[in-house]
C-alpha cells in the first residue's frame, strides 16, 4: 500500500521536532484608518467602492452604474431589483447568463481589500465566479485590519466552501498586460453599508 | 595590532596595485601589517565548482600562513566570505577556528574594527559603486534591496569620506555582475550578458569609474568595458581610499 | 509535453542569440521583482512574517507524518476521497482511474506544477483523455506544445504577437491581432465553453490544512473555481509537503504568497475547499514522488518548504537571462535547481551550476529557504557522485595542486603573466570562453609578492 509506504518513509526521514511559532502581530490602526486603508486597496484592485447609509442608496447606485440583464441576489432586501436565490435547487450551469450577482460578505480585510464569503452566503459556489459582474455588500463595522485578524474572526466557524475575493477576475499572462475578466467577473462593485 | 594581509591569488598576479593600496591604507591607519609570503589562494575556485575536497591542501596551507595574527584583512569580500564559511582542514584545529573568526574584508575592517571616521583621500570623479554579492549578501557589507530593513553601506560610508567624489545612483543597485568564479567560463553566455548589463547601468548613469570591494567582479567588468572601448574604468575601493 | 533534455549552458547560448529578446525577458521579470519589493516593503512586519512562515514550515516537516494522518482523517470526515501516490506514475494512474470510472474523456485543469512534474497531460492523452489547461498562460503554452517556463507566469517567455498567431490558428482570432484584451476575451469565450461542458476538473493545491482537512487554491483568473464548481468530479493533486498545521497559519502564508509572487496584496481568489458540493465527488491525491526521500537529506530538506511563489526566479539574474526552458524541468530557476537533483541527479547535474551564488534568491524567499547555500552543497554532492565533466575534474585537480604549493603557484603565475604579455594570442583566442566577449586583464611584470619582497620584506 502506498499510504503505509509513504507514511513510513516520511516518519523515518522527518527531522527532530521543530516548534510552532507564536504569531504576535499587533495592529495600531483605529477603525477609521482601517476603513481608509480598505478603501484605498479596493481602488488598487479595480473595485468600484461606495460608502452607503442604507440599501436604498445602494440600489440607486447599482441602477445608475449598471445596464440590464439577469440580476440575481442572495440578499432578500434586493429582491425588488434581482431574482432572489434562497436555495441551490438548479444545476450551477444555470447561472451562466447571470449579468450581475449581488451578494453579502462576512467582512473585508483592510491590508488587501479582500472580502470573505462562504457558501451559505452565495448559495451556489460558482455564483461569485460565473457572474459577469460581482456586487458585494459589507457592513461598515466589519472590516478587519489584516489576515491574522481575519482568521481570528473565521476561527472555527464551519463552512463547506469559502473564499477571499479581491476584485474582478484578472490575468496578466500576455506580456504582463493587466486584463480584467479572465474567466469570472469583468467588474466588481463593493458597498460599505452602515449597520442599522 | 598585528594584521596579516591576505591577498587573493588573481590580485597578487594581475592587480598588484590593489594589494599595494590596501597595504598602504592599513599602514596609514597605524596597523602593523605583514604579508605571509607562502600564501596562494583561499581555495574558492575549486570549492565553488564542487571540488571542495580538492582544496584540502590549499586550506592547510592557508592555516599555516595565517595562524596567530590578531586580524587577517583582505581586499575581497568573496575570498573573505569563503574563508569564514568554508575554511576547514582535516585536523580541525583551533587555529582554523580563530582564522574564520578573525578574517575581515577591508572595508568592514576599516568601519567595524578601526572605526574610521576620516579618510584623507581625494578622488574628484563620478563613481558607480558595484555591490559584489558575496561581500554584500554574504558579509552584509551593505543592506540588500530584497530585505525590508534600514539602509546602510560600509563601503558607501567610507567612500563618502573621500573628497570630491560623486557617487552615482544606479537603476539596479545590487544586481550581480555575472562573474561567479568558474561560472564566468562555464556559463559564458549568461556571464557576459550579465556583465554587459551591469556595465550599461553604470555607463548610462555616467560613471567615470566603477568601484567595488571585490576585484574579481571588476576584472570581469573591465574585460567588457575594454572590449567595448569604453571610457569608463574600474578601480578597487582600496585605490580610491588610498588616493591623493 | 516533454522538454528536450539539454544542459543549461547550451540552452542559454541559444536563448542569448536574440539579445533584444533577452533584454525584454529580463526587464519584464525585473519589473515583477520591483513590484514584489514595493509590496513587501509596505509591510512593516515583513521579515517577521518570513520568519514565522519558515518556522511553521519547519514544524510541518518535523511532524509531517502526523499531519498527513490528521489531514487524511479530517478530509475523509468532510466527505473527500483521499488517495496516496508513491510516484508520478501512480498519481497519473489514480487520476485516470477516477475519470475512467466516471466515463469522463474530457477534463479541465487549472494550474498545477505537480501535474507538470508527473507528466499527467501526456499520460492522459495516451489514454484517450483530453485535458484543457484553463489558466490563460498555461493554455497558451499548451497550444504552443511547450512546457511552462515559469511556475507563476507560464508564458512569460512569449510575445503577444506569437500568442496572437497561436490564437489565430487555434481559436480563430483575426490574423495579426495581438492586443492582450482582445486575445484574453477570445480565450475567455473558449474556456467558458470548456468549464460549462467538462464533467471533471483537476486543480492544484496551494495549502492543505491538517487541522480541518480543507485545502486552499489561489488564482487570479478564477479558473480553478470555474472548473471545480461546475464539474461533477473535482480532483485536487498535491505534493505531501503542501500541508500546514492550522487554518490560522494561512494568515501568514496568504500575506506572503501573492506579494512575493507578483506584488499583489493577495490573489484575487483564495478558495477554501472543505467539503464537496452537494452531489459532487471530491478527490485529493497526496503525492510523494521523491519527497519522502528528500526529507531525509539534512542539507536539502528545507527546499520542501517552498510555497511556489516564483520570487526566486524573478530575482535571479541568470533565470532572467536564460529563460525557464533552459532549466529543462517543470520547476525552473533557483528553486528548481535545488529540487530537481533530488529526483534525478544525472539529468539535472548541470542546474546547481547555473548560478553565480549571488544569494538574491535566498533573500526574497518568503519561507527562508537557504537556496544559494544549497546550490553550493549540491555542487559538492554532484562532484562526489561523479557527475562532473572529465575535463573539469582534470583542471580542478591541477588547480588544487598548483595552489597548494607556494613555489609552483609563483612559477605558474609568472608564466601566465609572461604569456599574456608576450604571446597574448596563446590565451586571447577563440578557445578561451572568457575572451569571447571580454578582454583579458593586463599582466603586470611584477606580482604583488615580488613587489612586497623588494619594498617591505627584510
Amino acid at each position: 500500500m502506498s499510504r503505509e509506504k509513504i507514511l513510513q518513509q516520511v516518519k523515518e526521514n522527518q527531522p527532530l521536532l521543530s516548534p510552532l511559532p507564536v504569531i504576535d502581530i499587533t495592529v495600531t490602526m483605529d477603525e477609521t484608518a482601517i476603513l481608509n486603508q480598505f478603501l484605498s486597496k479596493l481602488e488598487m484592485l479595480h473595485i468600484a467602492a461606495f460608502l452607503a447609509n442604507e440599501y436604498d442608496d445602494v440600489k440607486d447606485i447599482i441602477h445608475r452604474e449598471t445596464n440590464g440583464g439577469r440580476f440575481v441576489t442572495t440578499i432578500s432586501e434586493f429582491r425588488d431589483m434581482a431574482t432572489l436565490i434562497e436555495h441551490s435547487t438548479e444545476i450551477p450551469h444555470s447561472l451562466e447568463d447571470v449579468q450581475a450577482a449581488i451578494i453579502p460578505a462576512h467582512f473585508g480585510v483592510a491590508e488587501n481589500g479582500a472580502v470573505w464569503i462562504t457558501e451559505d452566503l452565495v448559495k451556489y459556489r460558482v455564483l461569485p465566479f460565473i457572474a459577469q459582474q460581482l456586487i458585494v455588500i459589507v457592513k461598515r463595522g466589519h472590516i478587519v485590519a489584516n489576515m491574522h485578524q481575519a482568521y481570528e474572526k473565521i476561527a472555527n466557524t464551519s463552512y463547506d466552501f469559502a473564499a477571499f475575493i479581491a476584485g474582478p477576475s484578472k490575468t496578466a499572462d500576455i506580456e504582463q498586460s493587466l486584463v480584467l475578466g479572465a474567466h469570472g467577473p469583468k467588474a466588481m462593485m463593493l458597498f460599505v453599508v452602515d449597520e442599522n | 595590532m598585528n594584521v596579516a594581509l591576505f591577498i587573493p591569488c588573481y590580485v597578487d598576479q594581475f592587480y598588484p596595485q590593489v594589494a599595494i593600496a590596501t597595504l598602504e591604507l592599513l599602514e596609514k591607519f597605524g596597523c602593523k601589517v605583514s604579508y605571509p609570503l607562502k600564501q596562494t589562494c583561499c581555495g574558492q575556485p575549486m570549492a565553488n565548482s564542487g571540488f571542495e575536497h580538492v582544496s584540502n591542501a590549499c586550506n592547510t596551507l592557508f592555516v599555516e600562513n595565517f595562524a596567530g595574527y590578531d586580524y587577517i584583512v583582505s581586499p575581497s569580500g568573496s575570498c573573505t566570505l569563503h574563508i569564514k564559511d568554508h575554511l576547514h582542514t582535516k585536523a580541525h584545529t583551533e587555529a582554523e577556528t580563530q582564522i574564520r573568526q578573525r578574517v575581515y574584508e577591508l572595508t568592514e575592517f576599516l568601519t567595524d574594527v578601526l572605526k574610521v571616521k576620516n579618510i584623507k583621500a581625494k578622488f574628484p570623479h563620478k563613481v558607480g559603486m558595484h555591490q559584489s554579492c558575496h561581500g554584500q549578501r554574504g558579509l552584509k557589507l551593505s543592506q540588500m534591496t530584497e530585505l525590508n530593513a534600514p539602509y546602510y553601506s560600509k563601503p558607501g560610508e567610507l567612500l563618502n569620506m573621500v573628497e570630491g567624489i560623486e557617487i552615482i545612483t544606479l537603476d539596479r543597485p545590487d544586481e550581480c555582475c555575472g562573474f561567479g568564479g568558474t561560472f564566468c567560463v562555464a556559463e559564458e553566455a549568461i556571464s557576459a550578458k550579465m556583465g554587459k548589463d551591469r556595465v550599461a547601468d553604470h555607463v548610462k548613469n555616467q560613471a567615470e569609474y566603477i568601484t567595488a570591494a571585490d576585484m574579481s567582479c571588476l576584472m570581469h567588468l573591465e574585460g567588457i568595458l575594454k572590449r567595448q572601448q569604453s571610457k569608463t574604468k574600474v578601480i578597487h575601493i582600496a585605490e580610491i581610499l588610498n588616493a591623493g | 509535453m516533454h522538454t528536450e533534455v539539454t544542459n543549461h549552458a547550451d540552452a542559454s547560448v541559444d536563448f542569448n542569440k536574440d539579445e533584444p529578446r533577452v533584454d525584454w525577458h529580463d526587464k519584464t521579470l525585473w519589473f515583477i521583482r520591483e513590484k514584489r519589493d514595493k509590496a513587501s516593503h509596505g509591510i512593516d512586519e515583513w521579515e517577521q512574517l518570513r520568519e514565522y512562515a519558515s518556522q511553521i514550515k519547519n514544524n510541518t516537516l518535523s511532524r509531517l507524518s502526523e499531519y498527513l494522518i490528521e489531514f487524511e482523517g479530517k478530509a475523509k470526515e468532510n466527505g473527500i476521497i483521499v488517495h496516496w501516490a508513491s510516484d508520478a506514475k501512480q498519481h497519473n494512474h489514480i487520476v485516470y482511474s477516477i475519470l475512467h470510472q466516471q466515463n469522463v474523456t474530457r477534463m479541465s485543469k487549472s494550474k498545477s506544477m505537480l501535474t507538470e512534474e508527473c507528466g499527467l497531460n501526456e499520460y492522459l492523452d495516451e489514454h484517450g483523455i483530453e485535458v484543457i489547461d484553463t489558466d490563460l498562460g498555461e493554455r497558451i503554452v499548451q497550444l504552443a506544445k511547450e512546457p511552462p517556463s515559469h511556475i507563476v507566469l507560464p508564458c512569460i517567455h512569449k510575445k503577444k504577437e506569437e500568442i496572437g498567431e497561436l490564437f489565430h490558428e487555434h481559436l480563430g482570432t483575426e490574423k495579426g491581432a495581438s492586443n492582450p484584451e482582445y486575445l484574453t476575451a477570445a480565450a475567455r469565450a473558449h474556456l467558458r465553453e470548456t468549464f460549462l461542458t467538462r464533467k471533471a476538473a483537476l486543480t492544484g493545491v496551494n495549502f492543505a490544512i491538517a487541522e480541518t482537512g480543507e485545502f486552499v487554491v489561489c488564482t487570479n483568473e478564477g479558473n480553478a473555481d470555474m472548473g471545480a464548481h461546475l464539474a461533477d468530479v473535482h480532483i485536487a493533486s498535491m505534493g505531501i509537503e503542501k500541508l500546514i498545521p492550522e487554518r490560522k497559519h494561512l494568515g501568514v502564508f496568504l500575506r506572503l504568497l501573492a506579494r512575493s509572487a507578483t506584488g499583489q496584496p493577495i490573489t484575487t481568489y483564495s478558495s477554501h475547499f472543505k467539503k464537496p458540493r452537494s452531489g459532487q465527488e471530491m478527490h485529493i491525491v497526496l503525492v510523494d514522488n521523491g519527497r519522502s526521500i528528500h526529507l531525509g537529506k539534512e542539507d536539502f530538506r528545507n527546499a520542501l518548504k517552498c510555497i511556489r511563489c516564483g520570487a526566486c526566479m524573478n530575482t535571479c539574474p541568470v533565470y532572467r537571462r536564460s529563460g525557464g526552458h533552459s532549466y529543462h524541468n517543470a520547476v525552473a530557476g533557483p528553486i528548481g535547481s535545488i529540487l530537481t537533483p533530488n529526483m534525478d541527479m544525472k539529468k539535472n547535474a548541470d542546474l546547481p551550476f547555473a548560478s553565480t551564488l549571488c544569494g538574491s534568491c535566498t533573500n526574497v524567499c518568503p519561507v527562508k529557504i537557504d537556496i544559494h547555500d544549497q546550490l553550493y552543497k549540491w555542487r559538492q554532492v554532484l562532484v562526489q557522485e561523479g557527475y562532473a565533466p572529465a575535463a573539469k575534474k582534470v583542471s580542478m585537480n591541477m588547480m588544487g595542486w598548483v595552489l597548494s604549493s607556494p613555489k609552483v603557484y609563483d612559477m605558474a603565475g609568472k608564466a601566465a603573466r609572461w604569456t599574456l604579455r608576450n604571446t597574448p594570442f596563446a590565451i586571447s583566442n577563440k578557445m578561451n570562453p572568457w575572451f569571447k566577449e571580454r578582454e583579458m586583464p593586463e599582466a603586470p611584470k611584477e606580482s604583488f609578492k615580488e613587489w612586497y619582497k623588494k619594498n617591505r620584506s627584510q
